[in-house]
């Protein structure tokens, strides 16, 4: 059965000449890169050439970079460290649409006595600055807001927030993973002091994040004991996947291109399609400025998982914010933070494409799923 | 992904009797849409109270449907004081097994069948007594918790988020639920002593001695009677009645109507007690 990958904000296919780059790092090219040798030095290098193309992707410095283990490693450093350098601060301020890699961390903190501000979102997933400016105070150790939304692909206005946080010497953090390789990210005149991606969302491999951390901002490491990075983060560098997520960056100005050109094409086709062939039929949260390969569209009267388990039977992978399919009884939070009705959480599709998406790929699905959506229809005591 | 075995698959890639039927004897309900599934159960039952018909109709994930298809293909045939005795295990167990995350979807179908059963009965809907609503967020009560602990020995607050869902939200309930499990867990440790399936001869020779020693010749001392085992012969338990009892002219019954009722409450109910030759 051919796969029909359509859940690229879960995980992306790692290209073809990230895998070539990487295979001499599990094979002769196995030395550490601290080891006083030339056999370690070589792989000390390429993590070096691995840094320096991360940093060129997002118009940062390379001593900027600190290699980590996931995105979520990244984001759970930097709520910490603003924890740990501003003691005196007792507030942290994020949004409702986070990953739980910022929220876990932040009701962690909110279980220890600081006060969390979550961020409420519109209907389309817009944040609402006056709120932000309302609760970002002088009292903020920091501010995290998250580049792109990982079920709606929603742009955030990432750079005003961060203004707020400069206004009041809190730290700003965002969390980029779903927007690194799919839009610009230029950190050049920015106002964000961190900032989280991962390799595998942008063809790269999974097991390797990236943590940007502008010069000049403190950091107290999450990771301690060993001299790694800069001492800012301890433990023998994973250097196959480095070697991978800096392939991975240099590969992904391209991608970028084609994200806002061909894919872009390919889901709003895919969008108006299911629309009109499907009844009862809603989108999550379209509005522009949105990652162009994301898509989430609500079914009214069925459930999630029983979608994804007849499209998954066709070879089409992709996922949905119902409850049933988290294994944690509750749905989606982003699509609850919106206004989305339960029910409409519980029927939603969320379709990513990639660069390897293809126009036959979009044909088949838009031709599949809506007999689908019927057939689970007929099977449900509502909507009759 | 979920670990759905082969049975699953089939009953969610053909669900049986699935859909609506036109004049039901009977339908019940469990579930709701904000919950993220709900089942439908509707009957046919013909004079001689028999399910002649089935089918169901459902919101809800894979294995919702599944569960749906299995209970609908169980209960055709059925009388319905048979179709009473249908529990959440029995689906399961018809399937094949589910993942526990998904154990509340047989619990579902056990409730909408019960629903069903009432409907039948000509009964009101079960009532839900707001005030016992342990779990807020999934609008599930006491009852239905313990019920469910009952019925498959739960023993953690996480068993029963698999089979109730109460407990998956927020987790205010779960000091609660801890509660409700330690009640039970009480209730049937005085209640009745667990009784283990298909004992050995061995296990079974070591039931009977010590339900004999603790439970049944203590009975009979304070008559100033006695009571030795003399042989196992699975299901047989041969018993030699000592003292007052030996020439008491009720041995008979006492054998028959105390050690024998004992033996079977308190190890197996097969356990046939006999008088071993003098």
């Amino acid at each position: 059965m051919k796969v029909i990958y359509l859940d690229n904000n879960a995980t992306t296919r790692t290209a073809d000449e990230v895998v070539a780059e990487m295979l001499p790092y599990f094979t002769e090219r196995y030395g550490n890169p601290s080891s006083m040798h030339y056999f370690g030095g070589e792989v000390a290098k390429a993590i070096e050439q691995a840094r320096e193309r991360v940093a060129a992707l997002i118009g940062a410095d390379p001593r900027e970079i600190v290699l980590t283990g996931c995105g979520s490693e990244s984001d759970n450093a930097a709520i910490r460290s603003a924890v740990d350098l501003l003691p005196e601060r007792k507030k942290i301020v994020t949004s409702r649409i986070e990953h739980p890699a910022i929220l876990g961390p932040a009701r962690y903190f909110e279980d220890r006595g600081y006060e969390v501000t979550y961020l409420g979102v519109d209907s389309d997933g817009r944040l609402d600055l006056a709120e932000a400016a309302a609760v970002i105070d002088d009292n903020t150790a920091i501010v995290s807001v998250m580049w792109a939304n990982n079920e709606t692909g929603t742009i955030l206005p990432v750079e005003e927030i961060g203004r707020l946080a400069k206004e009041h010497g809190a730290l700003f953090h965002c969390d980029a993973v779903q927007a690194a390789g799919k839009v610009p990210v230029d950190l050049r005149n920015s106002t964000i002091d961190y900032l989280s991606m991962s390799a595998h969302k942008f063809h790269g491999p999974k097991g390797v994040g990236v943590l940007y951390i502008r010069r000049g901002t403190p950091f107290a490491p999450f990771l301690i004991g060993g001299h790694q990075e800069h001492n800012r983060r301890a433990g023998t560098e994973n250097a196959a996947s480095i070697v991978g997520l800096g392939k991975a960056a240099e590969l992904a100005h391209g991608y970028v291109e084609v994200e806002q050109t061909q894919v872009r094409a390919l889901r709003d086709r895919m969008e108006s399609a299911l629309l009109a062939n499907c009844r009862d039929a809603h989108r999550n949260a379209a509005a522009e400025p949105r990652l162009p390969n994301t898509s989430s569209i609500s079914f009214d009267y069925i459930e999630g998982e029983s979608v994804l388990l007849s499209l998954s039977d066709l070879g089409i992978c992709a996922s949905s914010g119902s409850a049933c399919t988290s294994g944690s009884l509750e749905p989606s939070h982003v699509l609850r933070a919106l206004g989305v009705p339960f029910t409409r959480v519980h029927g939603s599709l969320r379709l990513s494409l990639s660069v390897f998406t293809t126009g036959e790929e979009i044909d088949f699905v838009v031709e599949q799923l809506p007999p689908i959506v019927e057939r689970l229809r007929a099977l449900s005591p509502f909507g009759h | 992904m979920w670990d759905y075995n082969e049975t699953v698959w089939d009953h969610i890639r053909n669900p049986r009797n699935a859909g609506p039927m036109d004049d039901p004897s009977a339908v019940g309900e469990a579930g709701s849409l904000a919950c993220g599934d709900a089942l439908r159960l509707m009957l046919r039952v013909d004079d001689s109270d028999t399910v002649t018909e089935a089918k169901y109709q459902t919101f809800g994930c894979g294995s919702a449907v599944a569960s749906g298809s299995a209970l609908t293909e169980m209960l055709v045939g059925k009388s319905v004081a048979e179709a009473a005795k249908l529990t959440n295990q029995d689906i399961v167990d018809y399937l094949g097994g589910l993942p526990e995350e998904k154990m509340h979807c047989s619990v579902m179908g056990a409730e909408a069948l019960e629903a069903a059963l009432r409907n039948y009965r000509g009964e009101p809907p079960a009532p839900i007594d707001e005030a016992k609503i342990v779990c807020k967020c999934f609008g599930v009560t006491e009852d239905q918790i313990r019920e469910a602990v009952r019925t498959n020995a739960l023993l953690t607050v996480e068993d029963v988020t698999h089979y109730t869902k109460a407990g998956g939200g927020c987790g205010q309930c779960h000091d609660r639920i801890l509660e409700i499990i330690e009640h039970e867990r009480k209730t049937e440790r005085v209640g009745a002593p667990p009784k283990p399936k298909r004992l050995s001869n061995l296990q079974l020779m070591k039931a009977v001695e010590e339900a004999i020693e603790k439970h049944i010749a203590p009975a009979l001392r304070q008559d100033g009677g006695d009571i030795d085992l003399v042989d196992i012969d699975s299901p047989n338990v041969f018993v030699a009645l000592r003292g007052r009892c030996a020439s008491c002219v009720a041995s008979g019954a006492t054998i028959k109507q105390f050690v024998q009722a004992r033996l079977r409450e308190l190890v197996d109910e097969s356990i046939v007690v006999e008088e071993a030759a003098a």
